[in-house]
């Protein structure tokens, strides 16, 4: 019987005064409630409970706060009061693990709070263009993670902000048609823009090259200018009359009759299916 | 089979087991645990007479006095009381601005209680006191909201509103032994109804205004495009051209008369008279060169 007793002292001494801390976490040892030491990552020896207790929380592991959870929409005004659509994520962890543990009754809680917060606050001072454009979201998220690290650190909360990122920042759901509308001008105007280009650049090239062409003959003409126009002459008559009826007309003052027949030999034919 | 070891041990020690029970809950009644996040008040026949582990700002945690406390017996009571910072929520309300504009504002403000004796003197509890501390932090609010226009609500001024609002509402505190930390504004928002819809339809507006300029800008942009071309294609004709107007008007006749005559695509469509004395047709004489 004794030694039943024994054994159970034995294994509840050894639970109670080795406490294993795992490498990413510590722990707040407390002797009957009141705070004696941090432990770090390892084994460590305690008095037994309930003398002391050990409460361990993994500390480097970053926390991540997506605001808001799901895919709810967000609405928040901006300095034009325009309305934006917003979600974002907070990554934080504890640097102070004493203080996170005593200072403040809800933490997690009061870090979400104090985001939302400083989100509205740092929209609030820019117009929509720029909370909705690349640049400015930089800038935001810059904004957000000083106003909530100061904050809570005014609180003395033992939290460190790592970084804030908007994930989402889009024209609110109802009026996202009137934003498309201008994406569409936008291409439009483009494409505009660069059929415009393409016809300038062609003009110029005729230009260029009827320049050019003209250029070359009259690089020819000048040096022989009576012989080059002649033969340009007859070059073009030859092109013109070969491919045309041709009448020739022998004294003046005679009356010359158009050959109608041959006239109507040119017409186009009549439509021979046409009484059916 | 445990009943009756229980039973054996009870059987079989029984002044010993009943002078550790006692012994128990005398040291139960008389010690207590207080830990880093509490305050307790010790209350003899109704009247705090002292406060175990009492905020201090300066204290750090360790040397604050949580641990083992001492009390009399039945005579004296412990009241626990919160010591972190504890947050008090806002119901959501609309504040109107003094342009006239309706806003909803959520908000919330973190205290501590900073004197427990006060505290339990006037709210009792720690619930007590956020219920308290609920009203008099919406009244504070639109009051103070109030005198603004929106957009300074919206904007850097809340600054100083919030200031403001923290400095009325821990004046009204400190009455419940309160410390006012922070009073934060978490949303500011256009009620749903006519404000909202409105809005959307401001920005609706604004952006098709945005969509029919961009259109025009582009519109102007390709017409100037098109006009620099043709004034350029222009000069390049006049510069090539100029250099002998007389050639050009026989050169460019020349091309004139083959599109128009000798097109590929409607040849032997014209009939050309051409009188002997053409200068075509001058060699037909046969005659030697004047």
């Amino acid at each position: 019987m004794p030694l039943i007793v024994g054994a159970i002292a034995l294994v509840w001494l050894a639970l109670s005064t080795t406490h294993m801390v795992g490498p990413k976490e510590q722990g707040i040892v407390t002797t009957f409630g009141k705070y004696s030491r941090t432990i770090a990552p390892g084994v460590s020896l305690t008095a037994p409970w309930p003398i002391e207790s050990v409460a361990v929380v993994d500390v480097t592991s970053i926390k991540r706060d997506s605001i808001p959870e799901g895919e709810g929409e967000k609405l928040m005004l901006t300095s034009d009061r325009n309305l934006v659509d917003i979600s974002y994520l907070v990554r934080w962890n504890i640097n102070n693990l004493k203080l996170y543990s005593f200072q403040l009754a809800d933490p997690d809680q009061t870090v979400k709070e104090v985001a939302e917060a400083a989100m509205r606050a740092s929209i609030a001072e820019v117009p929509l263009t720029e909370a909705m454009g690349g640049a400015g979201r930089a800038t935001i998220e810059q904004n957000v993670r000083n106003r909530m690290q100061a904050v809570l650190d005014a609180y003395r909360a033992g939290v460190l902000i790592q970084g804030v990122e908007i994930k989402k920042a889009d024209p609110p759901a109802k009026v996202i048609d009137a934003f498309q509308k201008v994406t569409v001008a936008q291409q439009d105007a483009q494409r505009e823009l660069t059929n415009a280009q393409a016809w300038a650049l062609q003009v110029t090239a005729q230009a260029q090259g009827a320049a050019a062409e003209f250029d070359k003959v009259y690089g020819q003409y000048k040096l022989a200018p009576e012989v080059t126009r002649r033969r340009l002459y007859y070059e073009t008559m030859e092109r013109v009359l070969a491919n045309n009826d041709k009448v020739i007309i022998a004294a003046p003052g005679v009356t010359t009759y158009l050959p109608l027949p041959q006239i109507a030999k040119k017409a186009p034919p009549a439509t021979e299916g046409g009484t059916q | 089979m445990n009943d009756n070891f229980a039973q054996r041990i009870w059987e079989d020690n029984k002044p010993a087991v009943i002078a550790v029970i006692v012994a128990i809950v005398g040291v139960l009644s008389v010690v207590t645990v207080v830990p880093e996040t509490e305050q307790a008040v010790v209350v003899r026949f109704g009247e705090p007479v002292r406060v175990f582990n009492r905020f201090r700002p300066s204290a750090d945690f360790g040397s604050t006095g949580a641990g083992l406390v001492f009390r009399i017996p039945i005579a004296e009571r412990l009241v626990r009381i919160d010591k972190r910072v504890l947050s008090v929520d806002m119901e959501r309300q609309q504040v109107l601005s003094t342009d006239q504009q309706r806003i909803e504002v959520d908000a919330y403000a973190r205290f501590r209680i900073i004197d427990p004796v006060r505290m339990v003197r006037s709210a009792g509890t720690t619930e007590r006191v956020g219920e308290q501390l609920q009203p008099i932090l919406s009244s504070v609010l639109r009051q103070e909201l109030g005198k603004r226009t929106f957009q300074s609500l919206l904007t850097a001024e809340r600054g100083q509103a919030m200031k403001n609002i923290r400095q009325g509402l821990d004046q009204e505190a400190r009455e419940y032994g309160v410390q006012v930390i922070d009073v934060r504004i978490k949303r500011a928002d256009l009620p749903d109804g006519t404000p909202l819809e409105s809005a959307f339809a401001r920005m609706s507006a604004a952006r098709e205004q945005e969509a029919s300029t961009i259109i025009a800008q582009g519109q102007r942009n390709a017409q100037i495009i098109r006009a620099e071309a043709q004034a350029t294609a222009s000069k390049i004709y006049a510069d090539a051209f100029n250099k002998d107007p007389v050639f050009y008007d026989f050169y460019r006749a020349m091309q004139s008369y083959v599109v128009t005559f000798a097109n590929p695509k409607n040849t032997g469509q014209s009939t050309m008279m051409l009188s002997p004395d053409s200068d075509y047709l001058r060699q037909f004489k046969g005659k030697a060169n004047p």
